[in-house]
């Protein structure tokens, strides 16, 4: 019977097509750091949905930003899990994310044909490391402000654009209720949607072009 | 070829991962429910009794007020409300304690001596010093609180919050 429902359903969505190429697909024998690209996605899986569940208690404002991480902590149940995890995902995901990029590097897998899967992962990488700075801003404790203060100081030293890239991340001149709004929307929307789509373009590239050996002597 | 009957090691690292990957689901998933209803099953209770202070205090035959303020927790947020009560001493150790809050549209109601009434100030509802609508829309009389009297001293026990 539930043979049949799958048959059923792979007649009309192809599923089992879709699992021959995603998942069944030949690859040549490797080593635990071609793993490093599953374990990217799935962190940033885990802090999509720790995200998600951490925005039914976390206000983006001056006057309860700090408060209501503080009622997650020590009020709601496994609230410190569930913010837990989202904290260290996130500093794990960079270092995973960048081990990733590392092992691309040294095994030279960014040659041709896959230079444009090099590519999306340099904004893969740039976009991991968007989410860590604005999330870094979100508990709105001294550290978090502080950091913030410095981050977005940085790009103010350059030449004729600085002060006014400062001004854009700062929406305005000060670090302000403005600008932890727009850290959150980026945090929660606008790098999220980034990610998501340029994963997919990622994965794809991935799939359709395989991935390539370990370099030998002879390469 | 004839089929082995040990778990071949595609069959087993299918098993390994249905097995882990339901650990992990339910480690996750479970406080995660927890997690979304925590809130919703806290029942904290407003109820207390407030002490008024010695009923010697009370003039017999006026209705005195008596003010305090209740703080009530949401989330992260303190809340403090006050509230008014009219003290109505009718004898020695007979006492009756109104709400202060007109049965209409909430607004806070005074006591009058020259008409010896409650007024309203919002939509003139009239008040008797036994908490009866006399006058205007007020559909009920005045809430009365529960009291008690213990070595003199007055409370009252107090509901909402």
């Amino acid at each position: 019977m539930a043979s049949k429902a799958l048959t059923w359903l792979d007649e009309r969505l192809g599923l089992s097509a879709i699992y021959r190429v995603v998942l069944d697909r030949k690859v040549p024998k490797v080593n635990w750091w071609f793993t490093l690209g599953s374990a990217s996605l799935f962190l940033f899986m885990m802090q999509g949905i720790t995200g998600i569940f951490l925005t039914v208690y976390y206000v983006p404002s001056p006057d309860h930003a700090y408060d209501s991480i503080q009622f997650i902590m020590n009020e709601v149940a496994f609230g410190w899990l569930i913010r837990g995890i989202h904290h260290w995902g996130a500093t794990l995901m960079v270092l995973i994310v960048f081990a990733h990029m590392l092992r691309t590097f040294y095994y030279a897998a960014y040659k041709y044909p896959r230079e444009l899967t090099w590519v999306s992962g340099v904004v893969l990488l740039l976009a991991t490391l968007g989410m860590g700075f604005t999330g870094y801003l979100l508990p709105w404790n001294q550290r978090s402000l502080w950091a913030t203060v410095v981050g977005t100081e940085i790009p103010g030293t350059l030449p004729l654009l600085g002060p006014w890239i400062t001004r854009i991340l700062r929406g305005g001149e000060d670090l302000s209720a403005v600008t932890l709004a727009r850290f959150f929307s980026a945090h929660i929307w606008l790098l999220p949607a980034v990610l998501a789509a340029v994963i997919g373009v990622h994965i794809y590239l991935v799939i359709r072009l395989g991935i390539s050996h370990i370099p030998t002597e002879e390469d | 070829m004839k089929k082995s009957p040990h778990l071949s090691r595609n069959e087993f690292v299918t098993f390994a991962l249905g097995v882990l990957g339901t650990i992990m689901g339910a480690l996750v998933g479970l406080p995660a429910i927890g997690y979304l209803l925590s809130p919703a099953l806290k029942v904290r209770s407003g109820e207390a009794w407030i002490a008024l202070g010695p009923l010697e205090n009370y003039p017999i035959g006026v209705p005195t007020l008596f003010t305090f303020t209740r703080s009530k927790v949401n989330g992260w947020e303190k809340t403090v409300n006050s509230y008014g009560v009219f003290v109505l001493r009718k004898s020695e150790h007979e006492v009756v304690v109104y709400s202060n809050v007109c049965t209409h549209l909430s607004c806070r109601v005074n006591w009058q001596e020259t008409s010896a009434e409650f007024i309203c100030p919002c939509h003139d509802g009239r008040f008797s010093i036994d908490g009866d609508v006399t006058h205007g829309p007020p559909p009920r009389p005045l809430e009365r609180y529960e009291t008690k009297i213990e070595d003199g001293n007055l409370s009252i026990h107090f509901m909402e919050g």
